[in-house]
């Protein structure tokens, strides 16, 4: 390949190690002409305009939201916070406010951001390097379990919170309902929303987990294995901290994930406020309140801060350069 | 503490392949002695260190760290120290922490600890750098750390998978001797496998040889370069390499070309054919006036010594000869000189090529 490309462009040739940092160098380059950096503005000014315009109006008075476009806030800047005070805690419009249903995201989202990260690096870690027949075939066949859209489980998944599973005489699941009742004991918690979170996400957790401690030099387990670790130690002092910032960037996607989620959430919790989270809120209110934007759209700013706010203080993880000094450089 | 090290008929055959790793490997290492695992690359003899480390299997064959049979002790069981050719530092904690991570999960009491890893820091002068990361040190400090991170342990057997080959040639030479400095001070057992001759020479008190995954040969420094076992042992070891000469066997020795090398009857009795191998050392063929005629292709002079590079039609075609030149008038390339073999060693033709003489 690059004898034809020095056939048709006659150029001196690359040296190896220079090469492959000109890459980078280039893209650079290329991006940050004014003509680029003049483009990304005017991109990022057109993608922000319809958030700027939703926050506008969740801040205005109801009345003026009702008749004119946000855009007259230019001329008639009057703002209330009264949509937000009626949104959260509920009032004349809207009964039920979004307090509940926010501690409620919190709920699912955090436990279900944490259990698939538990389970997932530890698996990451035994399958990338820890010895066994069929590493391999497991692999493969995580990796192969995200071909499986996850609408497909929804309903299995149900029935088997539900009613439990068998093979026919087999139990598979028990049937955990109520003694007496056709509830399962698992209406009105979290935990068909934890467990269904967890199993969608286990997958690419590790694949993603996998590959990443799998990078990690081989040396350095030996060197832990040698200097007495066990495997459950080295996973604790070497894999753990080695794999933040790929831990944090999967916790940043899944938590957003879980967050912004809906389907799961009216399939395992439907609109109970007990469990139900911010989605289904603002689904809701949509739904039955639909003409008042001022009052949806100040649901729906209050429903982003979480994830800003997770973004913002997570990225800070994702250092590079975090195995330099290891092994010879 | 310190422990003698046995490889009881150890083989390594990894799955898949037909050829083994290591072969019927026999080898004592005493208590406190410094043996140094020396061979070409993929003799073995890193696979050999390893398996004393416990990071290979053993095929058969068992392995005995003083009288323990450690063949199928896990790596983390076995009390033995080893520095890896990068090191392998773990970069998320100091240079303290590093040292004291292996203490730490013996539980060993803090005090303790912090007493050995300062002890092991003034010994190898990283005092200063106990605090640091492993990225904000150069390649000879971080060398030192993974020679700490040993030391500190007080292990049974050190292990040294080539320490030295990711520092620069200054640095290297330097930290030869203070390794085998630190040996002798320490009086460990250690094993260390290095691809460099020179270093298996200056540091070991033995040396084991090994080619194709077969011990060719182990004893001191000297006994391997004054009595090699095969023509492989004595082309490895001493630099400028041994001359190797394809000769025929005649009446009263062997022919080189027309010019008779005396060798003894009944050495030449045991070549398994018409044909030997005669090893010169490059000090003992001289320039001189009766010889073997070669053609010089390459004049080295090196101030002390000139060495005389040519080639020499033997039977077997050509061959590359380096003879030295006696503080003569150093030859032209492309002329002819006669080189005259002072001290040979006579090995067999064909097979392992045993030494015969």
């Amino acid at each position: 390949m690059s004898v034809e490309a020095h056939e048709i462009i006659p150029m001196p040739q690359p040296e190896p190690a220079g090469r492959e940092e000109s890459i980078p160098e280039a893209a650079r380059r290329k991006l940050s002409s004014p003509w680029a950096s003049g483009l990304v503005i005017l991109i990022t000014i057109l993608w922000t305009i319809p958030t700027f315009g939703l926050l506008v109006t969740s801040l205005r008075p109801s009345s003026q939201a009702q008749n004119s476009g946000w855009w007259t806030i230019f001329t008639d800047p009057t703002m209330t916070l009264s949509n937000y005070s009626e949104v959260i805690t509920g009032g004349s419009v809207i009964p039920n406010g979004i307090e509940p249903y926010f501690w409620n995201s919190f709920a699912i989202a955090i436990p279900a951001a944490i259990f698939p990260l538990v389970l997932a690096s530890m698996a990451a870690y035994a399958i990338a390097w820890i010895p066994f027949k069929g590493s391999t075939f497991v692999f493969f066949t995580i990796f192969a379990l995200q071909v499986i859209p996850l609408q497909m489980s929804l309903l299995p998944l149900l029935t088997m919170f539900n009613k439990g599973w068998s093979l026919g005489p087999i139990p598979i699941f028990p049937d955990l309902n109520k003694p007496g009742s056709e509830q399962s004991i698992f209406v009105g918690t979290y935990i068909p929303l934890w467990v269904a979170h967890t199993m969608f996400a286990l997958p690419l957790a590790i694949f993603l987990l996998h590959n990443f401690v799998s990078q990690l030099p081989r040396e350095l387990f030996e060197a832990a294995r040698v200097d007495g670790a066990s495997h459950f130690l080295i996973f604790r002092k070497l894999v753990l901290p080695l794999t933040v910032p790929a831990i944090a960037s999967f916790a940043i996607f899944q938590f957003l994930w879980v967050w912004n989620d809906l389907l799961v959430a009216l399939t395992f919790a439907g609109g109970t406020p007990d469990v139900a989270p911010i989605t289904a809120y603002l689904a809701s209110i949509k739904g039955s309140y639909g003409s008042q934007l001022h009052l949806v759209t100040a649901g729906a700013f209050v429903a982003i801060i979480v994830p800003l706010i997770v973004f913002f203080s997570l990225q800070r993880f994702f250092v590079r350069g975090l195995l330099a000094g290891s092994v010879k450089g | 503490m310190t422990q003698r090290v046995h490889y009881d008929d150890v083989s390594l055959v990894y799955p898949g392949s037909t050829k083994p790793a290591v072969s019927h490997l026999e080898l004592d290492i005493a208590e406190g002695e410094f043996l140094v695992l020396v061979g070409p690359s993929g003799c073995g003899k890193s696979t050999s260190l390893r398996m004393l480390a416990g990071l290979e299997p053993i095929s058969t064959g068992k392995i005995f760290i003083g009288d323990r049979d450690v063949t199928n002790v896990p790596a983390k069981d076995r009390d033995i120290a080893m520095v890896f050719q990068n090191y392998a530092l773990y970069p998320h904690m100091s240079v303290a922490e590093n040292m004291a991570f292996a203490l730490k999960i013996q539980k060993v009491a803090k005090d303790e600890i912090n007493r050995r890893v300062k002890d092991a820091a003034a010994l190898l002068d990283l005092t200063d750098y106990l605090e640091r990361k492993p990225k904000a040190l150069s390649g000879g400090q971080r060398q030192r750390v993974a020679m700490g991170r040993a030391i500190v342990r007080e292990p049974e057997v050190f292990l040294m998978d080539e320490p030295l080959s990711n520092l620069d040639a200054k640095l290297r030479v330097q930290t030869r001797t203070q390794i085998a400095a630190l040996q002798r001070r320490l009086g460990t057992t250690t094993l260390y496998v290095t691809h460099d001759q020179v270093e298996a020479m200056t540091m070991g008190d033995r040396v084991a040889v090994l080619k194709d995954g077969i011990l060719q040969q182990c004893a001191s420094p000297r006994e391997l370069y004054d009595n090699p076992a095969n023509a492989f042992v004595g082309t490895f070891i001493g630099s400028p390499s041994m001359n190797i000469i394809p000769s025929l066997i005649t009446e009263g020795g062997v022919d080189m070309n027309g010019f008779l090398v005396p060798i003894e009857r009944d050495i030449l009795g045991k070549a398994s054919g018409h044909e030997v191998i005669v090893g010169v050392r490059p000090e003992d063929l001289i320039l001189s006036a009766e010889g073997a005629e070669m053609t010089v292709t390459l004049v080295e002079e090196l101030g002390a010594d000139t060495y005389v590079y040519g080639t020499y039609p033997s039977p077997e075609g050509p061959v590359d000869l380096v003879a030295r030149g006696q503080g003569l008038a150093a030859p032209k390339i492309g002329t002819n000189v006669k080189v005259n073999p002072q001290r040979t060693y006579v090995f067999d033709a064909t097979g392992d090529q045993k030494r015969l003489s």
